[in-house]
């Protein structure tokens, strides 16, 4: 019943579908009506009270985030009487805030300080009074910091509708409600993955990233201390949003140029390793593929991907490819192979990563495997928001940065290792390595559409030499429960799975849409950075990993065989049943 | 030998706390003792309504009403009335005019009450599926299943003008027509049973006293929407409703009046009980659908409303227990007949539990359109203790005070939204000159926000934020501004908060602003509380006019009240506790309260 209904914003006519809410009527209309706790990437709450209007005739005040149009209706958006109400209710949220913007990691990027911003809160209008509760600082990844919390809800939204984890949740009632992890728990040892969903979602600082940018300036300034880096394929398309970018724009060169300039002695790029693992997988896709044993393999350079599949599906334990994900590649080879290159004490090298990702700095040491040089192969992992604001405390200039190339060796990549940034990209690029190796030519075309862009899953059936290759893609770690439930039953009924690769990323739109991104990420936002990572493919030199000669020299120098002794020593890692609930 | 008297114990709740189960089993034993089982059988019913005197009893054919019964009185009242046909007139309710009445319809408490809602509480049997029936009971719903459509059903609801008794007074029969007009493969009908204010037992009384009415009202309903499936979400806190519940639902299936083929039609239904945690929001329609699906009991926006996606994304119907009680009669006696009772809007009858300042406390059962004097003088007995009337609140925490020169107000849905009230669910709490109004407000606002679910911002920050301001003002540190804030945060409230309980929660304080202006600005501008409740506006001088009889420091419960013999005494103000009792107890106005 795709009807259409009439009905005006201040006046203005609107034609829209039925259902549509006034919120997004206004939109059409051109009107702006503030809002606070409702996001678009999220169902309506409708807590915060501020989108309030009226509709022609009613005494009542609507929520603009909630009500759908009725036909005929008159919506009014602003009158003095509204325009009272939300600053009313504005008001009452501050009593409840915390007054230290100025040392709040949201600080000039706080959706609450633009509000109060807006409607010109000048006095504090009533008694305040704080929730008295400690932060949750339990797990590598994520601080929770309850005081600064406003109950928008939608922390709790992502973490239970979108990332399908429930880790996060209201406990308490009127005043003393809270969010945090059901039964009061720490979110270590709660189901949480580390995703940061829950940070890239959050209107204020009450759940952010662990900042670790001081230990990193500390080993800056140790002269004893060969600090090196490596920067992600996302960070290059959205790191310039905090410096006045247009999103999607690929700001790689000035990135290395910032980084040099921050004091790192050598500047590496995971997309180096991302063709590394397209290499290793690949290989375990065709070994697996052509004895069709241990199918489907399932990616896992997502560590917060795999700490989920551990933890509510061990049964696809043995699916996962073995393979570490490319920043740990880096640091396995920055502290072994680089090492002994430039003849150095791996001792020495400090190692830094740039990920557009909060699990990452989990995944340095989730196990044993991440220390596979005798040390932990990554020192500390930094968020793209963090790196951001190293750039900026540094009085980096970054807008007029030159750009500059990366060092030699663990650096230069192929058009396929950038696309790991991009949902479906690592299947993407794991194919043209995957038909290379199988059939023993190049593919014609490299670009497979079919996996790109942001639906939930994606699939596509691929003709290698005659065998039917099935893939899927799934992101937004919400929709990845039902094709497991496929495989599943494929599995019971004894069938041959219905897919026989597939690529999961636990944020939307995959890494581009990471928890440590730059905050204020939609779906009109990911598509921008995932049209810049697509565009730096397309104006790689090289589009398929195998054809990166540095990797090949690594392999002959260094690794030996693809999926060999030293490759599993160093780029090879297992996964194992967790509990959901730590003790 | 037939039986020839009828001995109807109370076995409400009230009565229950007050020994009605001791005195039920005194009596069984007694006539058993005395030998006279052939002559009479004693009945445990529900809700008489008159809680004040109870434990209750009502001796049958002659209604003789006994209050203030005791398992001691047992013995005589076996020996007396029912061997000798004489009733102990000592054990007889005592009116104001202090004439002894015997039957029940002599008490001015029930004069002018109308019985629909109640008609069955303290008749019949509540758990005698037998009683019921004999009382017409199932009938309205034999009619609906063999002799009435749907449609019949929603027109005849719609003649009678029932609106819904949970608080808004939305029309039934549209609640229903919605709900009918959408198509699914399911539908539910839920009975909200979630009464939750302070002081409210109208809901728990029906049950208590007629279960089978709601399971029947249910049914009905079930039938005209197209619901297989009916849910009772009631408290916890209601042993004795649930078990008087399940008793009714265990009866009705075995009798064929519940479950697969009712009556030998083709039509089937259920119902099941789900117990709530005593939420007070869960009482609001979309909470109570999420805390059934098991999330926490948390309103969402409406629309969609639940007659379009309820209880499990189904559409869902959801009535309160008093107005499921009216359908069977509104079935049976018809729309018309219903809709001559009451005023223009409101239509049939209100229970109200009456309390507070009253002389009779209790369950009552009035015309709309019936006049707040004519509930608290006539049928609640006046104020006690001959104080002066100040307020009547309705509508518990959601409701707002009626002062004195509205006594004479038709009670009606619109009446009391114009006096800036509500209806509510029926809560009547009486006030007289010894409550301080603002006083009284910290009660109510505690009480929201305590059950605030702390979803929306407006509701859990705004109501702490104005309990803050009154426990200021109650304190002698109230400024100016405090008013006009209080009525910012009560506007702000109402019209930004997501569901009924934020939007209703200031209007205690916004009607009481309106009415008793005048006790605000005394404790903010003269730090004195009238009434002399807040402890920290009141001071107690002995004057001159002391003779040293001693009689306050013998009364003073904190010894701070000195003096020689004969001499003028002396309060000790850092001691005092500001409890009064040398106030009422001078007996020469040598206290004064300032």
């Amino acid at each position: 019943m795709a009807t259409t209904v009439h009905c005006q914003i201040n006046g203005i006519p609107v034609e829209i579908p039925a259902g549509t809410t006034i919120l997004k009527a206004a939109t059409q209309a051109g009107v702006k009506i503030p809002t606070l706790c409702y996001h678009p990437d999220l169902p309506a709450w409708a807590a915060c009270g501020i989108c309030v209007v009226k509709s022609e005739g009613s005494p009542k005040m609507l929520r603009a985030c909630a009500t759908p149009v009725a036909e005929g209706m008159k919506v009014i958006t602003h009158d003095p009487e509204i325009v009272q109400v939300r600053k009313s209710v504005l008001g009452l949220i501050l009593s409840t805030h915390p007054n230290d913007c100025l040392q709040c990691p949201r600080n000039n990027n706080c959706e609450l300080q633009t509000l109060a911003s807006d409607f010109g809160m000048r006095e504090l209008a009533f008694q305040r009074r704080v929730l008295a509760c400690p932060k949750d600082t339990s797990t590598t990844s994520i601080v929770l910091e309850p005081e600064k919390c406003i109950k928008c809800g939608r922390c709790a939204s992502v973490c239970q509708g979108m990332q399908n984890v429930w880790a996060l949740e209201f406990i308490g009632r009127g005043e003393n409600t809270r969010l945090a992890p059901a039964g009061d728990i720490s979110l270590n040892d709660s189901p949480c993955i580390k995703c940061g969903q829950c940070t890239a979602h959050c209107p204020v600082g009450a759940i952010y990233e662990k900042d670790e940018t001081q230990a990193v300036w500390d080993k800056l300034a140790d002269k004893d201390v060969y600090t090196t880096v490596q920067i992600a394929p996302a960070v290059r398309v959205a790191l310039g949003e905090a410096f006045g970018y247009e999103p999607g724009t690929v700001l790689t060169g000035k990135i290395y140029a910032a980084l040099r300039r921050l004091g790192f002695k050598a500047v590496f790029d995971t997309n180096f390793t991302a063709d590394l693992t397209i290499i290793e997988e690949g290989n375990e896709f065709v070994k697996r593929f052509t004895s069709n044993k241990g199918l489907p393999l399932l990616t896992s350079c997502c560590p917060a991907w795999t700490d989920w599949m551990e933890k509510f599906a061990p049964d696809f334990v043995d699916n996962f490819s073995t393979a570490k994900s490319p920043q740990q590649m880096l640091g396995a080879m920055a502290k072994s192979y680089y090492a002994e290159k430039i003849k150095m004490d791996p001792k020495k090298i400090f190692m830094v990563s740039i990920m557009p990702c909060t699990a990452k700095k989990f995944e340095i040491s989730r196990d044993k495997a991440m220390s596979s040089t005798g040390f932990q192969d990554i020192d500390i992992s930094l968020t793209t928001r963090e790196l951001a604001r190293m750039i900026k405390a540094a009085g980096i200039d970054f807008r007029n940065l030159p750009d500059e190339a990366c060092d030699s060796i663990l650096g230069e990549y192929t058009g396929a290792g950038t696309i790991f940034g991009a949902t479906g990209g690592v299947m993407e690029a794991a194919v043209r390595t995957a038909y290379f190796l199988v059939t023993g030519t190049e593919m014609g075309d490299v670009n497979l559409l079919p996996v790109r862009g942001l639906e939930g899953v994606k699939e596509a059936v691929l003709n290698v030499a005659g065998k039917e290759i099935r893939i899927a893609v799934a992101h937004q770690m919400g929709n990845v429960e039902a094709v497991l439930e496929l495989l599943r039953a494929d599995r019971k009924a004894g069938r041959e799975p219905r897919f026989h690769f597939v690529e999961v990323m636990a944020c939307r739109g995959g890494c581009i849409g990471g928890g440590g991104q730059p905050y204020g990420a939609t779906d009109e936002i990911r598509a921008k950075r995932m049209k810049g990572i697509y565009a730096d493919d397309v104006a790689s030199k090289h589009r398929c990993s195998h054809q990166n000669p540095h990797i090949a020299k690594i392999y002959k120098e260094f690794l030996g065989e693809p999926n060999g002794h030293k490759a599993h020593q160093f780029l090879h890692t297992h996964y194992q049943k967790r509990p959901e609930y730590k003790k | 030998m037939a039986i020839k008297t009828y001995v109807l114990v109370c076995g409400g709740t009230a009565c229950e706390s007050t020994k009605s189960r001791e005195l039920y089993d005194a009596l069984v034993r007694e006539l058993r003792e005395q030998g006279a089982e052939n002559d009479a059988q004693i009945v445990k019913t529900g809700c008489f309504g008159f809680c004040e005197k109870g434990p209750v009893v009502k001796f049958l054919p002659d209604e003789t009403f006994y209050v203030n019964v005791a398992a001691a009185d047992a013995k005589e009242l076996i020996a007396e009335h029912v061997i000798k046909g004489r009733p102990v007139k000592r054990l007889m309710y005592d009116s104001e005019q202090s004439k002894k009445r015997a039957k029940i319809d002599d008490i001015q408490f029930y004069q002018k009450q109308f019985r629909i809602v109640l008609r069955n509480c303290g008749v019949i049997n509540p758990e005698s599926i037998d009683e019921y029936i004999a009382r017409d009971g199932y009938k309205a719903l034999e009619k609906v299943l063999f002799e009435m459509t749907p449609e019949q059903v929603l027109k005849e609801l719609e003649i009678s003008g029932l609106r819904g008794r949970g608080g808004a007074g939305f029309p039934t029969w549209k609640k229903w027509g919605f709900c009918r007009d959408v198509k699914s493969d399911q539908k539910y009908m839920i009975c909200n049973a979630d009464e939750g204010d302070p002081g409210a037992y109208m809901d728990r009384s029906t049950i208590e006293g007629d279960p089978h009415s709601i399971l029947e009202a249910m049914t009905i309903a079930g039938r005209t929407i197209g619901a297989s499936c009916g849910y009772v979400y009631i408290r916890a806190e209601y042993p004795l409703a649930i078990r008087r519940l399940e008793v009714a639902i265990e009866q009705a299936n075995a009798y064929g009046l519940l479950g697969e083929k009712i009556l030998g039609s083709d039509f089937s239904f259920q119902i099941e009980l789900r117990l709530g945690a005593g939420a007070f929001v869960c009482g609001e329609e979309t909470a109570l659908i999420h805390s059934i699906e098991g999330s926490r009991g948390m309103p969402t926006p409406r629309p969609p409303f639940p007659a379009v996606k309820g209880l499990w994304g189904k559409p869902t119907v959801i009535n309160n227990v008093e107005t499921l009680a009216n359908i069977p009669v509104v079935i049976l006696k018809g729309g018309g007949w219903f809709a001559k009772i009451g005023t223009e809007t409101s239509k049939g009858t209100k229970v109200f539990a009456l309390t507070g300042k009253i002389n009779n406390s209790g369950l009552i059962e009035v015309p709309m359109g019936t006049t707040l004097r004519e509930i608290i003088f006539d049928i609640g007995g006046g104020i006690r203790n001959n104080r002066k009337f100040k307020a009547a609140q309705t509508g518990g925490p959601s409701g707002g005070v009626i002062p004195e020169q509205f006594l004479d107000t038709p009670i009606d849905y619109e009446n009391l939204a114009k006096l800036g009230s509500i209806m509510g669910s029926g809560g009547l709490i009486v006030m007289d000159e010894d409550d301080c109004m603002v006083d009284v407000n910290k009660f109510y606002l505690e009480f929201t926000v305590d059950e605030s679910c702390g979803k929306c911002a407006p509701c859990r920050i705004g109501g702490k934020s104005m309990s803050l301001i009154l426990d200021r003002i109650t304190a002698g540190n109230g400024t100016d501004a405090d008013m006009p804030k209080l009525l910012e945060i009560g506007k702000a409230m109402s019209k930004a908060s997501l569901c009924g309980l934020g939007q209703t929660a200031p209007n205690p304080v916004v009607s009481t602003l309106r009415y008793f202006q005048d006790e605000y600005l005394a404790h903010i501008r003269d730090r004195k509380c009238p009434a002399g409740k807040c402890k920290d506006l009141v001071h107690y001088l002995i004057t001159d006019a002391c003779i040293g009889c001693g009689v306050c420091a013998r009364k003073c419960p904190v010894n701070c009240i000195t003096g020689q013999k004969r001499g003028k005494h002396v309060i000790d103000q850092t001691k005092c506790v500001k409890c009064g009792e040398c106030f009422k107890a001078c007996k020469f106005s040598a206290i004064t309260r300032g």
